[in-house]
């Protein structure tokens, strides 16, 4: 019974963070577009910034890694090394969020110390995209956290008597 | 893997280190992980440089002008610094407990949450050195569809130092990341009723 119950929330978590991490990269990767202001063609892509593009290729990952673990997460000679590429893919997606975070931040506000003008005011819909594909990627990335603490805490609870 | 009831606990490689060795590596590998993110602190918090640019020249006379490159103009240096701080902190807290705590009952909770916060601190300092690096890349390179001028032409030394502490940040990510991968190690079976866990030798379920 557990055991069953065990699975069930693993499973249940891992969907929810493949899910996440799809959207994510479809968000990200169909977000773009094209505004005139004043003669001057602006154009926004996700591929315009390098941020951007290690945040596709991050996700893309996990979402790549969460689908080959939904088809092995049965198997019990494979648990520990999950348990590792789990914690090495959390890893990616903080990192990739933080990143987009940080750049994106600097998109919506400028800089006016460097002399950086925001860039979301030419393109609001860009920038609204690019937020939700961020907000998606956060999920991910917290749920993968809570994936990796059920994991230790599973490892253990048969085993500890507290 | 068989379970021994002795002092010796084989990992994956198939070498066999005694308790006392593994104890020593890890603390060596604390240290080193807090000397690194408190470097990386320390040179982002005091990263600072001053300019002063001739704009506009009226009559004989210019005009200065005269800018100041300072960590906490960007937020994502700010969590850097705050990042790499906390990570050091835990470090040295766990030295600690490590050395001195061996007299406190940790109700068996000892080794799961070093393992728990070690995970936590990995991610911290992870999001705080990628979020650093992709800013710094940002100010070296600017961004041409955004009308972003790059920054590190005229503030080089700022850059610079930048990207010490950027370096130095990313070896306590390395360090940080096979300190964790020890401390999962560490967790083994509790197969007795025994709970002062300096004294259990346990292994993992298969």
């Amino acid at each position: 019974m557990a055991k069953t119950k065990r699975i069930i929330i693993t499973i249940l978590l891992r969907l929810l963070a493949f899910g996440a991490t799809l959207s994510a990269t479809v968000v990200m990767v169909t977000s773009h577009e094209s505004a005139e202001v004043m003669n001057i063609k602006f154009s926004a892509k996700y591929s315009n910034s390098p941020t951007f593009k290690f945040y596709v290729t991050a996700e893309a990952i996990a979402t790549g890694y969460g689908l080959i673990v939904l088809f092995l997460s049965s198997r019990r000679s494979f648990d520990r090394l999950i348990v590792i590429l789990d914690v090495v893919i959390a890893l990616i997606l903080t990192s990739s969020i933080s990143a987009a975070l940080a750049v994106a931040q600097i998109g919506k506000k400028g800089d006016t110390h460097a002399g950086w003008l925001p860039v979301c005011n030419q393109v609001p819909k860009f920038c609204d995209h690019v937020t939700g594909a961020l907000i998606a990627g956060f999920v991910a990335a917290i749920v993968y956290l809570v994936l990796n603490l059920y994991s230790l805490h599973v490892f253990l609870t048969p085993l500890f008597p507290v | 893997m068989a379970l021994q009831s002795g002092e010796k606990l084989p990992m994956f490689i198939g070498h066999v280190w005694s308790k006392q060795k593994r104890r020593w590596t890890l603390l060596g590998l604390r240290l080193l992980a807090f000397l690194a993110a408190a470097a990386a602190t320390l040179v982002m918090v005091l990263n600072k440089q001053t300019k002063t640019f001739v704009v506009a020249t009226i009559g004989t006379t210019p005009v200065n002008l005269t800018l100041t490159a300072k960590f906490h103009h960007t937020p994502a240096f700010v969590f850097f610094a705050i990042a790499n701080g906390l990570v050091s902190i835990h470090n040295l807290v766990m030295i600690m407990v490590d050395l001195l705590g061996s007299k406190f009952d940790y109700k068996g909770f000892q080794l799961p949450m070093i393992a728990s916060l070690d995970m936590l601190n990995l991610a911290l300092v992870s999001g705080g050195a990628n979020a650093a690096a992709f800013m710094a890349e940002l100010g070296k390179n600017g961004n041409s569809h955004a009308r972003w001028d790059k920054i590190c032409d005229k503030f080089g030394a700022y850059c610079d130092r930048g990207a010490g502490a950027l370096i130095a940040s990313f070896l306590a990510l390395a360090l940080m990341l096979v300190i964790s991968f020890l401390s999962i190690l560490n967790l083994k079976l509790v197969n007795s009723s025994s709970h002062n866990s300096h004294n259990n030798i346990i292994a993992l379920p298969n």
